[in-house]
């Protein structure tokens, strides 16, 4: 802390000949502290309008048509996003089976056997990838399947969302591995297990807990990503269980909704948003609490 | 006096009956773990296996590439570089410039830039400098919750709350005051420019805000007790022992910024009035690379304009490229080596 101390101040000017704090400098003090204050409270405000706003429209919108039926045309009240719910939910897991092991396994690699040249560069090209706009990426997926199946289809919103996963996991996965210490890696190795065991089931599992925070992480980043699934997902009005043809999806409608002229698909919208938000959040703490109590806990 | 001069010690521990479960136990204890020769061929095989999942990440750059730009081929040919100095944009007589959309971009992103970089730095600097212990927390958690939101939930708020909110009070007070500039002229329609980049900024400073928080907490204490110990204020204290000293950091901090903003599709594609002009005032709708992607790409009905599109996508990637690589040099000059955190 800065000594302000007047008294103190005037003692070392008469002894040290410097001058004491002045008036200038202290006002000045006192408004950056001000200023700094207000920042919070400005970058604050939004945050609490957004949530405050959200759970209004949301909870008056929310009702068990909402949840259980597929969208009205328009003009008739009513209908729900149930299918788009269901369709978000199967993109993410595809997303997830194909994301998770591959992110999971570049991260091991970059802990375990990239601590070298080629490691450096797999670490520089993931934190670039991470910051490709999610637009570019949907386009990359759209060629990869979309022009092969020559349809839109849940898959090919999978993949898309699967490249945006794998970086992050990736590093968040390096760093928790990287706090595992290295006594204990080298206790299994004095006992005779082989490297890769001792990866799986000494390093991998010592960070369990971290690694799963880190694909939560990726998850929920990816859960409410909209311009990937433009052209890959591409939105359905109805049900459809099978991943190689269009499917709704979530933040897709809620996009279709809020652009749209209609009072009765704005209040869906805020709904569709408020449901999004509660499945993401739910989801990370399903998983958090999983680790922490359950099956899932690290050693 | 040699050692069989010592008596034997003597175990009185009976011998456990063979089968038992304390007989057991000492087998399990006494056994090697892995009898026999260890084979190598699965720790080679993992060994490969993770260096393959390591070269996947890499592939998947190259993939991207590959496909930008087989995909923009048609175009490149058709245009060159005249491509990003045209601003016609009309795929009936298939005459495609990305000028007004690079305008767009550049715009929306520098004036959220504008808008973020005071606000980010403020909170960075009150959470490391100033705030409590005990509110240092939760106050780094309510910001990272901003980033948690996703994007189309910022536009739907943005259209239904901030838009009316500047049309109705921010844009006719701008206008009064500062429309002699040219920047805030034109009749107030909430939606445009001015919108997406207020939208932007909400957005981006988060980033911005949590690595410039972890850029100042690098800086040595040392430093802090350095500058008090000459007799600075605490603001002097901050201004000379701290910023001075991130400077390479934040800068790079506020690139990442950049790079999220430039990127940035659904929250900006809903509030930035989407006409490819090239409009002086900020109030004017305007377009961005983005979001031009995001509202024509499944509607492109010819070659060339598909083409077209996927070489604004091949642009929006290099320059993001570009930004980002720079960003994380600056940030990794100034934290030593350890990462930078990933920004989700």
């Amino acid at each position: 802390m800065p000594d302000t101390n007047p008294n103190s101040a005037a003692v070392s000017a008469q002894q040290v000949n410097i001058s004491p704090i002045s008036w200038r400098r202290r006002v000045t003090d006192h408004v950056m502290t001000g200023i700094s204050v207000l920042t919070v409270l400005l970058v604050l405000l939004p945050l609490f309008a957004i949530f405050a706003y959200l759970v209004y429209r949301g909870i008056g919108s929310i009702n068990i048509a909402f949840l259980t039926q597929t969208p009205k045309p328009v003009g008739e009240p009513g209908g729900g996003m149930a299918n788009a719910i269901v369709g978000s939910m199967v993109i993410l897991a595809i997303a997830s089976l194909l994301g998770v092991p591959l992110g999971i396994g570049a991260g091991i690699f970059l802990s375990e056997y990239g601590r070298n040249r080629y490691g450096d560069i797999v670490r520089f090209v993931s934190d670039v990838l991470n910051g490709v706009p999610s637009i570019v990426i949907g386009i990359v997926a759209y060629g990869l399947v979309v022009m092969r199946q020559k349809h839109f289809s849940a898959l090919a919103g999978g993949v898309a969302l699967a490249i945006m996963m794998i970086p992050t996991i990736a590093r968040t996965t390096e760093q928790m591995l990287l706090l595992v210490p290295q006594a204990i890696r080298e206790a299994a190795y004095g006992l005779g297990v082989s490297r890769w065991r001792t990866t799986l089931s000494i390093t991998l599992r010592t960070a369990t807990s971290g690694v799963i925070t880190g694909v939560m992480l990726a998850f929920a980043r990816v859960a409410g990503e909209t311009a990937p699934l433009l052209f890959t997902a591409f939105g359905n009005q109805y049900w459809n269980w099978k991943t190689d043809q269009p499917t709704a999806a979530l933040s897709l409608q809620i996009f279709t909704y809020a652009i749209s002229p209609f009072d009765e698909w704005h209040r869906q919208a805020w709904a569709g948003a408020l449901v999004l938000i509660i499945l993401i959040v739910g989801a990370v703490a399903a998983v958090r609490i999983a680790v922490r109590h359950g099956t899932l806990a690290g050693a | 006096m040699s050692n069989q001069a010592l008596p034997r010690p003597r175990f009185n521990a009976p011998e456990p009956e063979p089968g038992s479960k304390a007989a057991l136990k000492i087998e399990a204890r006494t056994t090697p773990l892995l009898q026999g020769k260890v084979s190598e061929v699965p720790d080679v095989a993992f060994g490969w296996a993770m260096r393959l999942c390591g070269l996947a990440v890499v592939a998947l750059l190259g993939l991207i590439v590959y496909q930008l730009v087989v995909g923009s081929e048609l175009s490149w040919h058709a245009f060159g570089w005249k491509f990003f100095g045209q601003s016609d944009w009309n795929p009936v007589s298939d005459q495609y410039g990305a000028l007004p959309f690079i305008y767009g971009t550049v715009v929306s992103s520098l004036l959220a830039l504008v808008i973020a970089v005071p606000l980010s730095i403020g909170v960075a600097v009150f959470i490391t400098e100033m705030c409590p212990i005990g509110l240092r927390g939760i106050l780094s958690f309510t910001t990272e919750l901003l980033a948690a939101i996703p994007s189309v939930v910022y536009g739907l708020w943005a259209i239904f709350v901030m838009v009316p909110i500047l049309r109705e009070y921010v844009q006719p007070f701008l206008a009064r005051t500062l429309g002699w500039t040219g920047l805030f002229s034109g009749p107030p329609y909430g939606i445009g420019m001015l919108a997406a980049g207020v939208i932007l900024a909400i957005m981006i400073i988060p980033i911005i805000s949590s690595i410039t928080r972890e850029v100042l907490i690098v800086v040595p204490q040392h430093q802090r007790e350095a500058v008090l110990a000459l007799g600075a204020t605490r603001w002097e204290m901050i201004r000379m022992g701290v910023l001075r000293n991130a400077r390479a950091g934040i800068v790079g901090a506020i690139i990442l910024g950049l790079g999220r903003a430039l990127g940035e599709t659904m929250a900006v594609t809903m509030v930035i009035g989407n006409r490819p002009e090239i409009a002086k005032s900020l109030f004017a709708p305007g377009y961005t690379m983005a979001s031009v992607l995001a509202n024509e790409f499944t509607e492109a009905t010819g070659d060339l304009y598909l083409s077209a599109l996927i070489e604004i996508g091949l642009a929006l990637f290099f320059v993001t490229i570009v930004v980002n690589a720079l960003a994380r040099l600056m940030v990794w000059s100034v934290t030593r080596g350890q990462p930078a955190r990933s920004i989700a």
